[in-house]
């Protein structure tokens, strides 16, 4: 059973990734990476980081993504504004088949390993849970983690400079 | 085994789903009976005895209503948001424990007994996962706001968002406190750790917050300015009729359940009947139907304080919504957090 809905959610995940780029409305396009965000929240579920996944939505479906279709309703992008342009076709066309070797390299080595969903015989009680995050994060990577906070705060303190700058 | 949890798991979600809709079908009539009564009217009686039967007859006339698609709407989009709306809000559900737990051999059925929790999912991260269930719910109103192809619907989508994310902020806050107390995220510990004293005690002010921004976050007067009627109509649901506005009704009155029942989690003691002292020495394992009964009484007494601020209090401006949200409620429970951790490091160690 487990194998079946990992494949349903992982195919959910892709499908969505594949409509960002692809569908013409820029709403839908949001929407479809709240979708892909949502079914990899739930493949983090299969491998027993519950913690990972709810801060996943949290932070990225529930968050950052509203603003995004805050901003894209805001401005009120029209369809006919996003039209494909025909130049440079060759160097896209170029790009897109060395994504497409790119991912049949990968899929090809994906599909000659076997791997099973069950390894939860080989982890520590705590992996996934709140403690268990919480003692890696604060004990063995605390300093990253604690520059990645500041580096988050001189972002957002530089963006109110910058959009304070034109109404003065 | 296996499938005698599966199959239990399928019976309290049904349960829950059912009690839930029926619920709400019923808030409504209490909703119009109590505001009824605040305002020294009657109210609708005629339909039954007190006028029980009503919300069968509301269900009825909402399905046999013309269903209207706008012009030009975006029809995907705008069938969707009602239900995406409905789903996030009743899936939260699905973490909150209202009591312990019972054994039970399915009248002899089985060997052993098997232990039931009272909840449907015992995650845990469940508070976050409420949290994060919750925050999910903006898009449902956003797009249907978004997709009516109306600027009311526009302009009370934009509201809500904006309202949503800005009052997630003190609402998050403010539960940081309590998990500092009891420090666990599973709702089961921090309605344990509320054995001695409820938090709503040593964590006033954060419980002030929390209470505040779930009315913000429901959509509820005195916040209810994505549909507010004198400016723009009825908001996101301006172009909405028939069951799709009755769905979204569903969904404003399921999130006021979430609110109350996550209230009482956190705050109010869960299923301790006093502030003080738990149970007192009774048995809760030999007599488990006494928490739930506990728990549902309290979670019915704030559903009636949601009814009873909406037709008490005036509603705000808009600058006035975003200026309490930023400039008050945010620092309070920033505050909070400090005094908080502060008297935890240095008072109790």
């Amino acid at each position: 059973m487990e194998s079946v809905l990992f494949y349903i959610f992982a195919a959910a995940s892709v499908a969505g990734a594949l409509l960002v780029v692809f569908h013409k409305n820029p709403i839908a396009s949001a929407l479809s990476l709240v979708l892909t965000l949502f079914s990899t929240a739930v493949l983090f579920i299969f491998l027993l980081a519950h913690f990972v996944a709810a801060i996943q939505i949290l932070v990225y479906a529930g968050a950052i993504m509203v603003l995004f279709m805050f901003t894209v309703m805001f401005l009120n992008i029209r369809e006919e504004s996003l039209k494909f342009d025909a130049q440079n076709l060759p160097v896209k066309l170029g790009v897109l088949l060395l994504i497409l070797f790119i991912f049949g390299y990968f899929a090809s080595i994906g599909f000659k390993k076997s791997f099973s969903l069950n390894h939860a015989a080989s982890l520590p009680e705590s992996f996934g849970t709140v403690e268990g995050v919480g003692e890696v994060l604060f004990k063995d990577y605390l300093l990253p983690f604690e520059l990645t906070s500041v580096l988050i705060v001189v972002a957002i303190l530089g963006v109110v400079a910058i959009a304070k700058r034109g109404t003065d | 085994m296996l499938w005698v949890e599966i199959g239990i798991s399928f019976v309290k979600i049904a349960l829950v789903l059912f009690v839930v809709l029926t619920l709400v079908a019923y808030l409504t009539l209490a909703e119009r009976r109590i505001s009824a009564f605040i305002q020294d009217r009657l109210g609708p009686n005629r339909v039954g005895p007190f006028g029980i039967l009503q919300p069968l007859a509301d269900g009825v006339k909402f399905i046999f209503k013309e269903d209207i698609i706008p012009d030009r709407a975006n029809k995907p989009f705008y069938v969707m948001a009602p239900a995406l709306s409905l789903v996030t809000a009743i899936v939260a559900l699905a973490v909150i424990p209202i009591g312990k737990g019972f054994n039970t051999t399915l009248f002899g059925l089985l060997e052993d007994p098997f232990y039931v929790k009272l909840q449907i999912a015992d995650v845990n991260a469940g508070l976050l996962f409420v949290l994060a269930i919750t925050s999910l719910s903006v898009y449902g109103v956003v797009l249907g706001g978004w997709s009516s192809n109306s600027k009311y619907s526009l302009l009370g989508g934009l509201r809500a968002a904006a309202q949503m994310i800005s009052y997630e902020l003190s609402l998050g806050l403010s539960i940081l406190g309590v998990i500092l107390l009891a420090g666990s995220l599973r709702l089961n510990d921090i309605v344990e750790a509320q054995q001695k004293i409820w938090f709503a005690i040593p964590q006033a002010l954060g419980f002030l917050v929390f209470m505040v921004s779930s009315f913000a976050e429901t959509n509820r007067l005195p916040f209810d300015l994505p549909e507010a009627e004198p400016e723009i109509v009825a908001g996101y649901h301006t172009e909405y009729s028939s069951m799709k506005f009755a769905m979204f009704f569903m969904a404003e009155y399921t999130h006021m359940i979430v609110a109350s029942a996550l209230m009482v989690c956190l705050f109010l003691g869960g299923w301790y009947p006093l502030p003080f002292g738990g149970w007192f020495g009774i048995d809760i394992e030999r007599y488990w139907y006494l928490p739930p009964i506990v728990f549902i009484g309290k979670v019915f007494f704030l559903l009636f304080l949601f009814i009873w601020v909406r037709w008490t209090i005036p509603r705000f401006r808009y600058d006035q919504v975003m200026k309490l949200g930023w400039k008050v409620l945010f620092p309070l429970g920033v505050l909070n957090i400090i005094v908080t951790s502060a008297v935890m490091v240095f008072v109790y160690k």
